[in-house]
Parts: C-alpha cells; structure tokens; sequence
C-alpha cells in the first residue's frame, strides 16, 4: 500500500543520450495515490510499459526519482519493492499445478503454509480456477493460463501497488468484460493501488478513476474519464478518446473571437495567443449540431452515418473535415445545412496543447 | 495435428527409402548371412546356426567374456561421460552471452572442437597428453603426480574421458543454449515479480524449456559414446592391455583384424539391437513430449 | 526540463535488466571462459608445434616456439599425396552433403505434411540408421563396393556416409517444415501451382535457414568420419586425416608434420562454422526448440 511519486523521471534504452528524440519516456513528475484505480493509456510504442517497468523495477530509469510513500526506492530492485506485475502474454510455470503456481509468489517471501493456503484458494475462487487448482498448468487454454498469470499477480495481501501490462489482450471478448469487473471489485475491496496499461479506451474508462494519457513519451494529460472527455488538454486526448473524436481545425484567435474559413466564431472567454505557434480549435461531435441551412455557420453535407441510437453528420467547413450530431426532429437534409456549436464547449490549442481563457 | 491421410506420401519418400535400403540393408543382410556360417577360409563356408551368439554371450569362452567386459567398459565409459557433459555443457550454456559481439565469437570457439575428424582429435590428445612433448603430460607430471597413459589403465581412461569431455560437451551446451535462447524475457521478469531464487528460475524456467534439447543431447552423447572407435584407437590402441577396449574397437579387431567373419556378424547383430533397444526408448520419449506439446499448441 | 539539463541529471545508469546480459548466474563469466580455454589448450599446442622444427619438440618444453618455422606446411603443399588427401576429403564430403540434401527434401516434406501407411515406424527405422554404429558395417560395406567396382573412389565414400546423414538431413529438415504453416501450400496450389513448382520456388526459400543447417551437419559428419572412409579406400580416394595417420606410424614420428597437418585439417571446419555462426545455436537444436 503506498503512494507512488515520479519526479523529473525519463528514460533513454541509449546510453549518454541527450536529443529529446532519443528517450523513450520525456521528463514527468506524477503522483499515484494510494489506493488509486490508474489506467495507463495510449497506442503502442508510446511508453506506457517503460513507464510500468520502471514503476516496478524491471528497468532502472537514466535520470530522475521513483519514490514509494517519501522512500526513494529508484535503484531498489523488484523483488524489493513489493510490487506485483502482470504481463500481456501468459506466463506460468508449465511443471507446477495451477495451486503451485499461485501459491509460488507467497512462497518465496516465506509466508506460512496455512496462510498461504487460504490466500490461494480465495483468489483461485474468484478467478473460478478452483476446480483446476491440482492440474498441471501444461495444457491449460491461454484464457486459463492468463487467469493463472493474473493470479499470482493478486495472491500476495501486502504489495504496493499492482502493475496490468495490457493483461486481457489474448482473453475473448466475452470473458476480457467479466474479468475487468472482477478487477474493478478486486480493487474496490482490497484499497491496493491498481495500474493498468491499455490501448483501449473503453477499457481504461471503464476501469480507472484517473486516466494517464500518454503520447510519443509524455504523459499528456491524467484526469477523471469525464474530464479528459470535456475538457482534453491536447489534441491527441482529443483524437484518441472518443469516438469519433474531437474535431479539430485550425483558426485564428484573436481576444474572444475565433476565426474559422472565413467565418466568426463567438467564444465564451478570451484569449492571450503566443506568437509563431499552430492554433486550432477543438470541438467534440457531441457539442456540435447540425441545423437547416442559415442557421449557425454554413456547412456542406457530405453524409450521414446512422450509428443506431443517434445519427451523425460528416460535414466539410470550409476545406476541413467535421464531424456532428443531428438532432433528432431534423427534417430532410439538404446538400448544405448549418452548424451550430455550443460555445462553453470550445477549447483553444497552441501547438497541440490547451490554452486556459480569462473571463 | 491434423495431418491429411494420403499414402501417395510414399512415393515422396521412396529414394530415401532406396539409398538407405541400399546402404542398410544389403550390408545387414550380409552380416546375417555371416552370423549363421563359419569358413575355414578360401570362400567356402557351412551352416553355424546360433553357435557364434552361444559363444558371444557365454561368458565363459573367450570371446564372450572378452565381448561383455568391453560391453560393460563401454556402458561405464557412456555413463562417465553424460554424468560430466550434460551438468558441465548446461552450465557453460547458462554461463554463455546472449547478445553482442561476444556471442559469435563464443560460438565458433566452442564449435571447433565437434569439426575437427575424429582421428585428428585423437592425434591432439595423444600429442598434448603425452608426458615428453605434451603440455597437458608434462604439467601433470611436473605437479608430481605419476601419469602415463601408454602404461597405466587410469591415466588412459582419465585420458580419453578428458577428450571426451573436450570434444562433445560443446554439443551439449550448443544444445541447451538453444532452449534457452527460446526463453521469452517475460519469464525472467515475472520470477522477479515473484521473488523466485535464483535456483527456482532454474529448477521451474530453464530447466522445463532445456528438456526437449536435453533428451535429444543425451541421446546422441550416449549412442555416439556407445560407438567410439576412432578417438581411443588413435590415442591408446585399447590398451594398456584391453583397458580401454571398447564395443567397436573389439568389433573392428575381430572383423578387420582377425577376418573372423562370423564372430564379428554375430557381435554385430547384438551390439546393433542394443542400441535400436535404447533407441526405441529415447524416441519414445521424445514423441510422448512431442504429443504433450502439440496438445498444449491446440488448446491455447 | 530540456535536453541539456536531462544529460546533467543523474549519470545513465546501465539501464537494462539483469537477464538481458546472461542468462543470470553470477561467476558465470568466469566458468565460460575457463571451459574456452579448456577447449583452445589442446589446438594451440597443436598449432605452435606445427611451428617448430622437430628438434626443439624432442629436445625441450617450450610454451612458444623459439625459431618459427614454415618448413611443415611447405611439405604438406609439395608433396601430391598429401593435397591429393584434401581434395578426396573435400570431394566425398561435397557429394555426400548434395546427395544427403536431395533426397531429404522430398521424404522430409512427405513426412512433415503427411500421414501415411507405417510413416511412425518408417521415421523410427531411418533415425535408428543414424545411430548404428558404424564399426558394424565397416566390412560389409568393403565388400559391397569392391563388388560393385566403387571401391576407392569418392563415390564410395560419399553413399556409405549417406547411411547416416540421410537419416540426420530427414530429421532436421522434418523439424524446420513443420515450423511452416500448411496454409502456405495450400495457397500456393489453390493458386495453380504445381507440385514440383511449388516445392522449388516457394518452398525451398522459405525453409532456406533450414537447408543451411542441414548442409553444415552433412559437411560436419562426412567431414569428422573415418572409420568407414579409411575401410574404403587406400590409394586414390583417401582423405586427408587419413593420409596424416598413415606417415604417423611410418617415419618415426615426424611431430612437426604430423601438427601441420592436423592444424591443416582444422581450417575447413572453422571456415563452416563461420559462416553459419548466427544459425548454430537453432540448427544444433535441429531446428526443435
């Protein structure tokens, strides 16, 4: 149990390594909470699992600080640290029964038989591998192995944290639901630190109370689910959660106005614009509605997808691309309409990242 | 494993199944011709039945008791040797590189010894072991122990096994090198994670990868140890006295030596089950972990 | 924090796991380089006695020779009987490894892709032949080549070691086949491929890595042979470590020569070995990991 801190943590595979191109994880100071449910999120080759094994010692990061409750545990080994880890792809130790391979982990740290006896048959009962606890863990299915490997990750009562490195990735669909919320009420039962790496989105909303979004190396934004969703601080948060995700077009934003091909958008706080910096805005589908032709700004129609339970407008303004919803009692749709945005719902990027407005 | 049935297979297999034909099994039935018949000499020979196998195995006679006790010198040779090469080559392999330049440099210094013609390692050893002109002899000897492999028995089996040791533990340890190769890094993390020993990731990781190679390195030592002729041949001739006269050299000595045709069949026949009986046994084994695995490969 | 201040921060730590550079045991180093050394004593005794001349080897222990001396080696590329050695060597061994490769090929596949009538026992049979010692066929083969008129010639050589590295070319190709998904055939016909066209310009590519290593442990096993390559043949075919024997046990022991020639034998094997090095580790497994 404890409070993770990451202070001015990087990581670079190249020794000496100086240019920002070379490190696989860009300076972050971040704080885990105790007891907290953290998705780690972002595509792959982004970071996520350097991230996760410095947290637990696998790899000891070039520069900066790792500290567990205030201790500098930086240069400490795993099996110091007491942290658990589970990894994407199956890994048991095919020789052991399924019981010898949960048990193994406490074990090692010398627990006493009993003890280790109840622990293992709880966890083997809320993973449903009780009636394969003597099997040999040879020939078991990959579901099954994977639930092994997810296991010795939630055996031992005491750890500081525990690490999911994409672990349901090899589960079906079916099975991948019911084990998160397994996970999900594991958490909410054990007050243990839980962070879990994924490059879905659904996953780690449904999940965490904080999401990390990361990007090419950075952490790009870590809030609740509904504020990386109102409120993304970069672009990429934008893109990556959502679907379709948020748009964004290029403007110019001088004080309260924003001005997009041509068109004068309104903007409900005002802003400072740095100099030689790419501007756009960003606007969620969901905060943006179609209208008959007149209303709003002018759009032309290129489709409409019907997603089921709403219907969505594929609109061009002026050459870009835009994505929004259409508000049910709309009637036929002509070749051009209008657009009408709600305007607490803008957000103004400089480069990519979020600027704050004043009143 | 499904594998569709179609005995047109056969034709596929059919000139492997010629040469070998031709290279197995006319000689073999050559050697049974002999096993049967005795000759005086001259191309003239008459029925034996089961004379010479009666001898063969009669420890008794002079031929049997000389046959059974190479048998038995041979089975203690085989037995030394995988009691030191399999834990000597499974250390060195564990002890081998894993990435880097190091790595093939590694690699071809421990192949050399299993390209060099096996009369050639023995003209090696006869040379370094010897105590004039050796170095290996000469240390030995100047450490002050007594060693002399021409004259005494247990300097010439220490010999041999020694080269032994030099010529094939890389085999061993190329072997188990192989299976551990195959081991994902994964593996090693989770132990960590797991807080295993250093003995538990061997006994739980390594060692289960390491079986599959570790079977097919004992087979092939022991049938390979089990047919050593050229190597003591070249560096002790069998002696001193018949101390290290193994299968093949009592087999050569009676066939090529002595012409003694008949003998030499019968002996052959024997020594050739013995070694298809431990044959069976290995690929049996080999094919049961086989089926284990392709099970395993089908659930997951 | 920018990129000058990251370089000033705490000096980069090897930043690697602990199984990255081994396989994780501590003195592990020290035990490796023991065992090479064991290996290189022996060769290197051999190599520097090459270089001495006969007197300094009977006369003295030297670690090192004190007059080099190329004298041996000029002998060896001299004298006919001994190069004419090395070219029969190298010609059965070149011949016993295409033919090994050849007729593997097919049976190989028949087995990897297959079932069929007795395949079980027939595999068993083949690999059985691989381990029959080869002491037993020494005289049956004598005669079967002097019958059939190959007696002392590379051919002879080349099919008797056939009874042991076709078996061994089989398994190990056996081994790498099936590594290759059957969907890969079955493309190939579903887009007209035939079959010999098929094995040739798909195939035989994809198991490239494997034909490799199977052509390495021919070359190794005719190349190290000898019990049956001195039974048959005497003069024209005999190979090379044959040849060394023979002046061996006539001249009173010419050590010098005797060293050259074995540093001589040991030159086609290292050459092999370097150039399949980054494959070694796979084929030894044969191709079964």
């Amino acid at each position: 149990m404890a409070r993770i801190e990451l202070s001015e943590l990087a990581h670079s595979y190249k020794p000496g390594a100086s240019r920002p191109g070379d490190f696989a994880l860009k300076p972050m100071t971040l704080t885990w909470r105790q007891g907290g449910a953290y998705a780690l999120l972002g595509p792959s080759g982004c970071g996520k699992t350097t991230l996760l094994n410095i947290i637990s010692g696998l790899l000891i990061p070039s520069h900066g600080r790792v500290a567990f409750d205030g201790r500098d545990v930086t240069r400490l080994p795993t099996e110091q640290r007491n942290i658990a880890q589970v990894f994407q792809f199956p890994v048991v130790y095919d020789t052991m029964t399924v019981y010898e391979n949960l048990a193994f982990p406490l074990r090692n740290r010398g627990m006493d038989g009993t003890a280790v006896d109840g622990r293992v048959r709880e966890i083997a009962a809320l993973l449903e591998l009780t009636p394969a606890l003597e099997r040999k863990a040879r020939g078991l299915t990959a579901d099954a192995k994977q639930k092994i490997s997810l296991g010795r990750g939630l055996v031992r009562p005491d750890v500081a944290a525990i690490l999911f490195d994409e672990p349901l990735t090899v589960i079906d669909p079916q099975l991948k639901w019911e084990l998160r919320s397994k996970l999900k009420a594991l958490h909410r039962q054990l007050d243990v630190t839980m962070i879990y790496v994924t490059h879905d989105q659904t996953e780690a909303l449904t999940f965490a109370d904080t999401v990390v979004v990361m990007h090419d190396g950075r952490v790009v934004q870590a809030g609740r689910p509904d504020e990386l969703f109102e409120t993304p601080a970069h672009t990429f948060v934008g893109y990556f959660i959502g679907s379709p995700g948020m748009n964004v077009v290029p403007a110019t934003v001088s004080g309260n106005q924003a001005r997009v091909a041509g068109e004068t958008i309104a903007l409900p706080l005002s802003y400072e614009i740095p100099a030689g910096k790419r501007i756009e805005i960003g606007v969620r589908p969901e905060f943006a509605t179609l209208a008959p032709a007149g209303e709003g700004l002018p759009v032309s129609v290129e489709r409409i997808d019907d997603l089921g339970r709403a219907r969505l407008a594929r609109l061009r303004l002026g050459g870009h691309a835009f994505a929004a919803s259409v508000p049910d009692g709309l009637g036929e749709i002509a070749e051009t309409a209008g657009l009408i945005i709600q305007p607490g719902h803008i957000h103004v990027y400089a480069d990519g990242e979020r600027l704050s407005g004043r009143a | 494993m499904d594998r569709p049935y179609d005995n047109r297979a056969w034709l596929l297999v059919l000139p492997v199944l010629a040469i070998v034909a031709f290279s197995a099994v006319i000689p073999l039935m050559t050697v049974v011709n002999y096993s049967v018949q005795d000759t005086f000499g001259n191309n003239q020979f008459f029925w034996n039945g089961t004379g010479w196998f009666r001898e063969l195995l009669d420890p008794s006679s002079d031929l049997g008791s000389r046959v059974i006790a190479s048998f038995w010198r041979n089975l203690a040779f085989s037995a030394i040797i995988l009691a030191i090469e399999v834990p000597l080559g499974i250390a060195v392999a564990l002890a081998m590189p894993r990435a880097g330049w190091k790595v093939a440099v590694t690699l071809v210094l421990m192949a050399m010894p299993l390209l060099v013609p096996w009369n050639v390692v023995g003209t090696i050893w006869q040379v370094f072991a010897r105590g004039d002109i050796g170095l290996l002899g000469y240390a030995v000897n100047r450490l002050g122990i007594d060693y002399n492999y021409v004259s005494d028995p247990v300097a010439a089996w220490v010999t041999i096994v020694a080269m032994d040791v030099w010529h094939w533990t890389s085999l061993v340890a190329l072997l188990c090198y192989a299976g551990l190769k195959s081991i994902p890094d994964a593996y090693y993390q989770a132990a960590r994670i797991d807080g295993a020993s250093r003995w538990a990731v061997f006994r739980f990781i390594q060692l289960p990868k390491m079986r599959r190679v570790l079977i097919i390195a004992v087979l092939l030592r022991f049938m390979d140890s089990f047919m050593i002729y050229t190597e003591p041949f070249v560096v002790t001739g069998g002696g001193p006295g018949n101390s290290t006269t193994f299968l093949s050299i009592e087999l050569v000595k009676l066939a090529l030596g002595q012409f003694d045709l008949g003998k030499a069949a019968a002996m052959s026949i024997v020594y050739n089950l013995i070694i298809l009986a431990v044959c069976w046994v290995f690929y049996t084994a080999m094919t049961n972990l086989d089926a284990e695995r392709s099970k395993e490969g089908a659930a997951s | 924090m920018s990129a000058e201040t990251m370089t000033q921060a705490v000096p980069a730590a090897a930043a690697t796991t602990a199984s990255r550079r081994g396989f994780g045991v501590s003195g592990g180093g020290i035990t490796l380089s023991l065992y090479l050394i064991f290996l290189m004593l022996p060769i290197y005794w051999l190599v520097i006695m090459s270089l001495k001349t006969n007197a300094e080897i009977t006369s003295g222990m030297t670690l090192w020779p004190q007059q080099i001396t190329f004298d041996n080696y000029r002998t060896i590329f001299t004298d006919a009987s001994w190069y004419n050695g090395y070219i029969s060597s190298l010609s059965y061994v070149a011949i016993n490894t295409v033919l090994s490769i050849g007729l593997a090929l097919p049976a190989a596949y028949a087995f990897s892709r297959y079932r069929f009538l007795g395949d079980k026992h027939l595999f068993f049979w083949l690999l059985s032949n691989r381990m029959a010692p080869p002491a037993i066929f020494a005289l049956p083969f004598f005669n079967l080549y002097s019958a059939i008129g190959l007696f002392d010639t590379p051919w002879a050589v080349a099919l008797a070691h056939c009874l042991f590295n076709v078996p061994l070319a089989v398994w190990i190709l056996e081994g790498f086949m099936s590594g290759v998904p059957r969907e890969i055939d079955e493309t190939a016909y579903l887009d007209g491929y035939s079959f010999p066209r098929f094995f040739a310009r798909i195939f035989m590519p994809i198991i490239a890595n494997g034909i490799g290593v199977t052509a390495f442990f021919c070359f190794m096993f005719s190349w190290v042979e000898l019990l049956l390559a001195r039974t048959l043949t005497t003069v024209n075919a005999k190979p090379i470590a044959a040849t060394m024997t023979r002046t061996v046990s006539a001249a009173g022991m010419d050590w010098g020569l005797l060293a050259a020639a074995g540093v001589l034998t040991l030159v086609p094997g290292v050459l092999v070995i370097w150039f399949v090095r980054n494959h070694i580790a796979k084929g030894f497994a044969l191709g079964r990991v």
